[in-house]
């Protein structure tokens, strides 16, 4: 005779530890790792004002809603959670399109529709599903600072690329010299596809440098025996 | 079959759903508003600067400015929020001497509509100046209409005089090969962004066909309004 709403509170919650932080940063990169919201990182990494501005306006979305869900799971029927999720996070990220025009309308044009497409980012959805609804509100707030911190990460290390070849440039700040013919295939389509790759490839080749030394070691032990 | 074992599996009702989702509409609506409320001045000051330095850009020597409108009718009025018409920026130097006009024009560039500030003065009877205003052309290419040196050159003194009848432009102002120009009314075009280069003379020309015969009719207008606002302070 359990209701759902029984087992959600009989689940004893892990402690709160560093790798709630990291794993958004690190295990579960949502980029790196999970490839979520692929929109906004391919589309506004082309420098690096424009990808910390989403970085950072996405982070404040997950934040915000995150705490909303977090502190309304008991209240929020599951049959309309969905609905419910969209409307705290289409709020969100209405104010923080406000929030960017009343900072800088040159930064607002640049971002242009991204700002609001936030909404279907599926990085907050996920997490407001996935981990905001089930979990209490430090817990809640520690993770969604990870996830936040690993999505700017993530399209910083993108934007960066992208600008300094695409541009010659770093912040505006001009890095290579006069002579320096930059690659404007970086600030197109093309040029944030093939950036992406060129990060999963890396990232993924430290994973399996770290993970291989336990292999060797592994097989070291049966090669002895 | 069984009713009495639904009932406890389906713990929200339908009371709870609506009374759910109403309650977080209602705090949504409420922060939303409050955020509006409290960004509504910065905006409008951002976007008040924005112009403002525009206007600056497209008319060297410009001071301050006044905003007034041409009405459907052919009339000049000064900007308010109840005429409907097409806007145009009066600027003015250090002695509220009226300098010339900036007016906005839009053509659709590569990928989408170009809007762009041009200053027009009726002294030199020359558009001196354009500032890009929204744009989505392509990097690197097409987005070199707004910073390229040697194509904002063009728009230093682009002629646009009238036909002695005052009702048109004398020269179309038209967009040329790169290198290929030979008159004063004509703009060099980037090589590699043709399209957004002609979508620049395009607008231009449409714009200055409507806008600079109605600029040189009411001139006196223009400096009376200034005189006016004077006498006001």
């Amino acid at each position: 005779m359990t209701t759902p709403s029984n087992t959600s509170q009989k689940q004893p919650e892990e402690p709160l530890t560093m790798d709630t932080f990291l794993q958004g940063i690190w295990r579960e990169n949502p980029v790196f790792v999970m490839l979520l919201g692929m929109c906004p990182v391919l589309a506004v990494t082309n420098s690096v004002i424009n990808a910390l501005a989403m970085g950072l306006a996405t982070t404040f979305v997950l934040l915000a809603s995150g705490t909303l869900v977090s502190l309304l799971r008991n209240f929020i029927p599951k049959q309309v959670r969905i609905a419910c999720y969209i409307v705290i996070i289409a709020t969100f990220v209405t104010i923080v399109d406000y929030v960017i025009q009343a900072i800088s309308l040159d930064l607002y044009n640049a971002l242009g529709a991204f700002i609001q497409l936030i909404v279907v980012n599926c990085i907050i959805l996920g997490r407001a599903e996935a981990y905001a609804s089930k979990h209490s509100l430090p817990h809640t707030l520690v993770n969604a600072s990870g996830m936040g911190i690993g999505f700017t990460i993530a399209l910083l290390c993108l934007g960066s690329v992208r600008e300094l070849l695409g541009n010659g440039t770093l912040l505006g700040f001009t890095v290579f010299g006069d002579q320096f013919q930059p690659w404007i295939i970086m600030l197109l389509p093309p040029g944030g596809f093939f950036v992406l790759g060129c990060w999963l490839l890396f990232f993924n080749w430290i994973r399996e440098r770290r993970e291989s030394p336990k292999a060797e070691a592994i097989q070291e032990i049966v090669h002895g025996q | 079959m069984n009713p009495p074992a639904q009932s406890p599996a389906q713990p929200s009702s339908s009371v709870n759903m609506i009374l759910a989702l109403g309650s977080i509409a209602l705090i949504s609506g409420v922060l939303v508003v409050l955020v509006f409320q409290t960004t509504l001045p910065l905006i409008n000051e951002n976007k008040r600067i924005a112009i403002e330095k525009a206007v600056f850009h497209v008319l060297p020597g410009t001071l301050s400015r006044q905003n007034f409108v041409f009405t459907e009718q052919g009339g000049l009025m000064p900007a308010d929020a109840r005429v409907a018409g097409v806007t145009v920026y009066a600027g003015y130097d250090r002695q509220d001497t009226f300098i010339g006009i900036a007016a906005e024009a839009a053509a659709p560039g590569y990928q989408d509509v170009i809007r762009i500030l041009f200053g027009y003065k009726p002294d030199c009877q020359c558009i001196t100046g354009i500032k890009v205003l929204k744009m989505t052309e392509t990097p690197g290419l097409g987005d070199k209409i707004a910073k390229d040196p040697a194509f904002l050159n063009n728009f230093q003194a682009l002629d646009a005089r009238l036909k002695d009848a005052g009702d048109g432009l004398l020269h179309a102002i038209t967009t040329v090969k790169h290198g290929k120009k030979s008159q004063p009314w004509q703009i060099d075009a980037i090589s590699g962004a043709t399209i957004s280069s002609n979508a620049i003379g395009k607008m231009l020309n449409e714009s200055g066909e409507y806008i600079i015969p109605l600029v040189q009719a009411h001139l006196d207008s223009f400096v009376k309004a200034t005189q006016s606002n004077d006498n006001a302070q």
